[in-house]
């Protein structure tokens, strides 16, 4: 019938598009087709999002290029994928993408029953309050009835719904599916307070018509530790994946950044000699080039430089370090000893 | 003796108030008492409306500056879109290689022009859309003649939308006719199968269809095989328009009356002829305008790819707006969107009325 062979023939024509990937160990999957598919956000600005001339940009963005680094010498061997908060971790299962570095929760159920791997967290997020000053209100605390703008279907509104219930208070929810429109209601005076995650607060007051008219409240209702994710199943890769946001950390402690990195070669620090590789020894145990913690301070820059230049102070979202400063300035980032 | 009639006659100038602007108004927009104030409402609507519109738009706006200098004004920052024309209509395209899809979309363009007129629909033309096909799949994909390659998940903004939607609405035609016929089948295994196609894909909207084929698919496949991304959202929506008009199409076979088939029969027609000679000609001219509205709706429809991350021309217009630079001038942007929609959907349904017109043999 033409029917039935229209059918199949459509059946052969899309398997002969089809692409047979090698099954097998992730990091040797990577090697072999010499480049890391990574899933990004796509449409968060600072954390991942293309720029005007399509160049991806980003912390996390950053970090998959510093994961290249490591294993290729060379941090542009990388190809994002953009994914939707739904599709992020189907991708990681169906191993459309290598690593997930998509400002992603690190949670329980996630590193469990969806059978992925977190590696260390390379930004420490939390959800926060944005008021107008006008308001004249000094904590979450006196929100009683407020009116609230929130994104639908995130964590966020939960966790909103879940801080008002526990506080005793009432809340009037508007909800509103993109980032831009809840913005911009909320600067038109729609709702008392917006609410999200600290760090996309800071950008949507940045972009207000008076920033100063605006005031973050104290309060953190939620811990949102945002950390790259890989598959089970290939420890080496994980640890790979791990030590490469490791290296950006410890080469900030240690004062190594990508300007002064060539003369930290020739230090004589045993310390930094083993981080840079002068010293051999974590390379092979990681079943890299000696070189890798140098090629991803080089080509990314450590922790601090690429926070700088994503969401830092200089930047439109211009967030302070806080908790995402070292340990030994009173923050969260800490490297266990490279050796 | 007869005088010349024309003589006689008077000559008046027509009464001044059947005709000229003044009657027409009054014809039209004051005849009795509620269009009279109808048409006083309106006209102090769009009193309230168009002046502050034009002067938000025309007057107090910019057209070409940075972001900071619209900070400043009060009107519209139309400066968004020439600022990032580059990656609303292109997308991903790699610097440098701007021209490739540019030229893909004038051939394009320009072959679907072409073949405008009916009458120059022949074997031949066939041959050249399979050639300008295979030139834009070269000037995509490159790999030959120097261009580097650029893979489909960097094909994006317009030149996404206008493949999605095109080769959806080629694709799915055929397809819908094959399954109205088969619907229509007497064999009973055909006939199920289309009727449970049609009915299942109809059921569900295009969004599930799109997730399935994006989450759902990939878990299906062996470890480690992946079917490119666009190809799984090309075929979703080829086989969601292919039920859509199936069933516009079965409608047409159904409003031919029977005299058709027994005049096919008694020509000595076997079934492909009776179809390919003188059903489905007619049937299908019948149906030209539903199957426009579907296929208008499959091309606007192709924007909900963005819920599987492709990014299709409003994907690319979303990112420019979560750039904190221009974030807060949606409103320019999505005009813009709108007047690129708009111009695509009018000249298809502009089109489709003069092909009916064409085509239109009357009785």
């Amino acid at each position: 019938m033409k029917f039935t062979k229209t059918l199949l023939l459509m059946l052969c024509l899309s398997l002969a598009m089809v692409g047979f990937a090698q099954a097998g160990k992730d990091l040797d999957a990577v090697k072999k087709k010499g480049f890391i598919q990574a899933g990004v956000n796509g449409g968060v600005f600072g954390f991942g999002m293309p720029d005007e001339k399509g160049v991806w940009k980003g912390l996390d963005v950053d970090t998959a290029r510093a994961v290249a680094a490591a294993i290729f010498g060379d941090s542009s061997k990388v190809k994002f994928t953009p994914l939707t908060a739904q599709q992020r971790f189907t991708a990681l299962q169906s191993g459309e993408i290598d690593v997930l570095t998509r400002n992603a929760t690190r949670t329980l159920s996630r590193d469990t029953q969806l059978g992925l791997n977190f590696v260390t967290v390379n930004y420490y997020d939390g959800q926060g309050f944005l008021v107008p000053k006008k308001l004249g209100v000094k904590s979450a605390k006196e929100l009683d009835g407020a009116t609230v703008c929130v994104l639908p279907g995130t964590t966020t509104e939960q966790n909103a719904a879940d801080f008002f219930r526990n506080n005793k208070m009432k809340m009037n929810p508007v909800v509103i599916e993109s980032t831009s429109e809840l913005a911009k209601t909320f600067f038109a005076g729609r709702c008392d307070v917006l609410t999200s995650d600290a760090s996309q607060l800071a950008g949507t007051r940045a972009v207000a018509p008076n920033p100063l008219d605006y005031a973050l409240l104290p309060e953190i209702i939620s811990k949102e530790p945002l950390a790259p994710a890989v598959r089970h199943g290939d420890d080496q890769f994980r640890d790979i994946v791990d030590f490469s946001v490791l290296a950006m950390i410890n080469a900030e402690e240690l004062g190594i950044t990508s300007k002064n990195v060539d003369e930290m070669m020739k230090s004589k620090n045993p310390v930094i000699m083993r981080f840079l590789g002068t010293t051999e020894g974590n390379g092979k145990s990681l079943g890299l080039d000696e070189k890798w913690a140098y090629n991803i301070i080089k080509q990314v820059g450590n922790y601090g430089e690429v926070f700088e230049r994503n969401v830092g102070v200089n930047t439109k979202l211009g967030l302070e370090r806080g908790l995402n400063a070292l340990w030994t300035n009173g923050g969260l980032m800490y490297s266990p000893p490279f050796k | 003796m007869s005088v010349p009639e024309q003589a006689t006659r008077e000559y008046l100038d027509a009464p001044i108030r059947k005709i000229g602007a003044l009657a027409w108004l009054k014809e039209n927009l004051f005849n009795n008492w509620y269009n009279s104030l109808l048409t006083v409402l309106t006209l102090l609507a769009l009193c309230y409306v168009v002046p502050p519109f034009f002067k938000w738009a025309f007057v107090d706006s910019l057209w070409n500056t940075s972001a900071e200098a619209c900070r400043d004004i009060e009107g519209a920052c139309w400066s968004i879109v020439p600022n990032n024309i580059k990656f609303i209509i292109l997308g991903f395209f790699p610097e440098g290689q701007e021209w490739r899809p540019i030229l893909a979309m004038i051939l394009l363009l320009s072959l679907v022009i072409y073949s405008k007129e009916w009458t120059r629909w022949n074997k031949y033309l066939g041959w050249l859309w399979v050639a300008g096909l295979i030139v834009m799949g070269t000037l995509m994909y490159g790999g030959v003649f120097g261009m580097p390659v650029v893979e489909t998940a960097q094909w994006s903004g317009l030149p996404l939308t206008m493949m999605l939607s095109f080769f959806g609405m080629v694709a799915a035609y055929p397809l819908g006719v094959l399954l109205a016929l088969g619907r229509r089948s007497k064999m009973p295994a055909i006939k199920t199968l289309c009727v449970v196609y049609i009915e299942m894909i109809r059921g569900v909207p295009l969004i599930s269809l799109l997730f399935m084929s994006s989450i759902m698919f990939p878990l299906f496949l062996p470890d480690g095989m992946t079917i490119d991304k666009v190809l799984r959202a090309q075929v979703a929506i080829i086989l969601f328009t292919a039920a859509y008009i199936a069933e516009v199409v079965r409608g047409g076979l159904q409003a031919m009356p029977r005299g058709q088939y027994e005049a096919s029969d008694s020509l000595g027609l076997n079934f492909r002829q009776t179809m390919r000679l003188v059903i489905l000609p007619q049937a299908l001219k019948i149906v030209i305008p539903p199957t426009v509205g579907i296929l208008l709706s499959a091309f606007k429809d192709t924007s909900l790819v963005v819920i599987i991350a492709l990014y299709d021309v409003l994907k690319t217009t979303k990112v420019t707006l979560s750039n904190p630079k221009w974030t807060g001038y949606s409103t320019e942007a999505y005009i813009f969107l709108a007047v690129l929609y708009f111009i695509c959907c009018y000249a298809m349904s502009s089109y489709s009325r003069r092909l009916e017109k064409d085509l239109h043999t009357g009785h």
